[in-house]
């Protein structure tokens, strides 16, 4: 894994930006990255966990994502800003087909998450390899040790030694288990609200998913604890690919790799979070980090 | 130009609300007392004047003994108490499985004529009289099996206490936070396991309340108890046979000409609202327990 570099040093990087095509015009599918083009050699970088192609995704009639495409390279921290209502979490929630519970949603295009072609997918499966962290808390009222092993429980492990220990385990990754190692039969509502976030994370992490999706995972958290859950997350990203959505831009630039900025639907650009901030491409995304809307 | 928000709290009058506002203020508290005192009132009598008259007849013969034929002093409901038991058990465990089904049904997937079909049939049963149920009980069960039995009265209570469980579960299922479900969900649960292992654990502390509020009401039933279970002056605990229970013990013994039958109905009395009581306490001791 490579480390965490300075913004100068990362903008030497090799993956090429890739610009959606601009606002209003009928957009063809974005050129394929080098690192998936087909007959291009093979790079040393991992294979991409999510790629996204040509993908757009309608309420009734009402086209929520356009045209959306780019690629998420494994471990790797990605951040998708942009304004409320611009199709973030809705973008999100197609990685693990959440938007399926919406009556009416369409989607066109293909979306490919750890391998699996999402539409096709079965949607256990699916959920089991891509976890999910949400903007609220929402531990179950039971147990912090019932909480983790829900999802192990779903796999169908009974024995009671391998759940302890993937509990165990699962929370010392969620960097909580010094704090609930001698309460695990405690309701999780009695934890604070930072713990709790930890301990969806922890949740998540029981059934070693291989992408984590996160939805504004600290805006209900006060600032200590936000900090807590954005060191956990450059911490993850070693072993697993993420995908957090964001409107706070500094959280963005300080834990992600590469930046997406969605605007009403469109995948505006995507870059390398240091270059997308200082020098972006469009003037779209340069007014908006810069405040001037949104 | 807003004026700074000091200068704003300084703009306010001095010396607080003016006197009409005081004044509406106290008028508006005093209605609100009256009418709390017109609610609790008319309970804290009922409750007074049962255990000021029950009182004398309890002791724990009363509990143990049988009822005694007429003219015999002495003797007890112990017949009566067992089979209120009986019959609240069986028509709750009854009421509970198929109105709390239906309340999850309508709750999880509740949508479409259908459903809407059952809901109103739910709040039609709810307006119709104890006493249409028991005939309707009498003609379904105990023309059927020939006799009056238990069983029957616990149908009877439980087709009772269907509509309040039945909207109870509904409203409570509903009000599971749909973050519960989405959590369940992206972790791989398929909706019958999040509907099993979240929603109705969750949900549970208010099915047991619900239920707890209808099988109070079914215990002190007697209109259709009269049609269906009938009344039993000897020892039965058998479901197929007539069954004694409280309120009709009660109805039976305060319309007799006899003093000490009459003492005996309002201990009878004082009995059922203890038990009524010391259930549902014991019930949401153990929900909070659980929960």
């Amino acid at each position: 894994m490579k480390p965490r570099a300075g913004w100068m040093s990362l903008a030497t990087q090799t993956r090429p930006p890739s610009v959606a095509p601009a606002r209003g015009e009928s957009a063809p599918p974005p050129p394929a990255p080098a690192a998936s083009a087909p007959g291009a050699p093979p790079v040393a970088e991992a294979p991409d966990a999510i790629s996204v192609r040509d993908f757009s995704l309608f309420y009734g009639a009402h086209p929520a994502l356009k045209h959306i495409g780019f690629d998420v390279p494994a471990h790797s921290v990605t951040a998708i800003i942009g304004p409320s209502g611009c199709g973030k979490s809705t973008l999100l929630r197609s990685f693990n087909r959440m938007n399926d519970l919406i009556a009416g949603v369409r989607t066109e295009g293909e979306v490919r998450v750890a391998g699996l072609d999402v539409r096709s997918a079965d949607v256990v499966e699916l959920r089991r390899r891509v976890g999910m962290v949400f903007q609220r808390p929402n531990p179950f009222p039971k147990s912090i040790f019932d909480n983790v092993a829900f999802g192990l429980r779903l796999l169908g492990i009974r024995d009671r030694a391998e759940l302890e220990a993937r509990v165990e385990q699962s929370l010392l990754r969620a960097a909580l288990w010094n704090e609930v190692r001698d309460r695990l039969n405690r309701s999780a509502l009695q934890l604070s609200g930072g713990q709790q976030q930890r301990l969806c994370i922890a949740r998540c992490l029981a059934v070693e998913p291989e992408v984590i999706l996160m939805d504004e995972p600290a805006s209900a958290l006060d600032p200590t604890a936000t900090a807590r859950i954005e060191e956990l997350v450059l911490d993850l990203k070693r072993a697993y690919t993420i995908v957090v959505v964001t409107h706070n831009m500094q959280q963005a630039a300080r834990i992600s790799d590469r930046t997406a900025f969605l605007l009403d639907g469109e995948l505006i650009e995507i870059d390398e979070t240091p270059r997308l901030f200082t020098s972006p491409s469009r003037k779209l995304t340069e007014d908006y980090i810069t405040g001037r809307f949104g | 130009m807003s004026p700074a928000p000091r200068d704003r709290l300084a703009a306010l009058p001095r010396g607080g609300p003016g006197l009409a506002r005081r004044a509406w203020n106290a008028l508006v508290l005093a209605g609100c007392g009256a009418g709390l005192a017109l609610v609790l009132l008319p309970m804290i009598m009922l409750v007074a004047h049962i255990v000021a008259r029950g009182l004398p007849g309890l002791s724990l013969a009363f509990f143990v003994s049988m009822p005694k034929p007429v003219g015999e002093p002495g003797g007890g409901m112990a017949n009566a108490i067992v089979g209120t038991m009986i019959l609240v058990g069986a028509c709750g465990l009854i009421a509970v499985r198929v109105g709390g089904g239906t309340g999850l049904y309508l709750a999880e997937y509740g949508r479409g004529p259908f459903a809407g079909a059952v809901r109103y049939a739910a709040e039609l049963l709810a307006g119709v009289p104890s006493i249409v149920v028991g005939v309707a009980a009498y003609g379904l069960v105990v023309l059927t099996i020939g006799h009056f039995s238990a069983i029957a009265g616990a149908i009877a209570l439980a087709i009772l206490m269907l509509p309040t469980i039945v909207r109870s579960t509904e409203e409570v299922v509903r009000l599971v936070p749909r973050s519960y479900r989405e959590a369940a969900l992206a972790l791989g649960a398929p909706r019958w396991r999040v509907v099993q292992s979240v929603v109705l654990p969750a949900a549970s502390a208010g099915i047991v309340t619900a239920s707890m509020l209808a099988l109070a009401r079914a215990a002190g039933e007697t209109a259709p108890l009269l049609l269906t279970a009938l009344g039993n002056r000897f020892w039965s605990v058998a479901l197929d046979q007539p069954i004694a229970s409280l309120p009709v013990m009660i109805f039976d013994y305060a319309r007799a000409p006899y003093s000490d039958w009459n003492q005996q109905a309002w201990t009878g009395a004082l009995v059922l609202l203890l038990l009524v009581t010391a259930v549902s306490a014991m019930l949401r001791l153990a929900v909070r327990r659980i929960g």
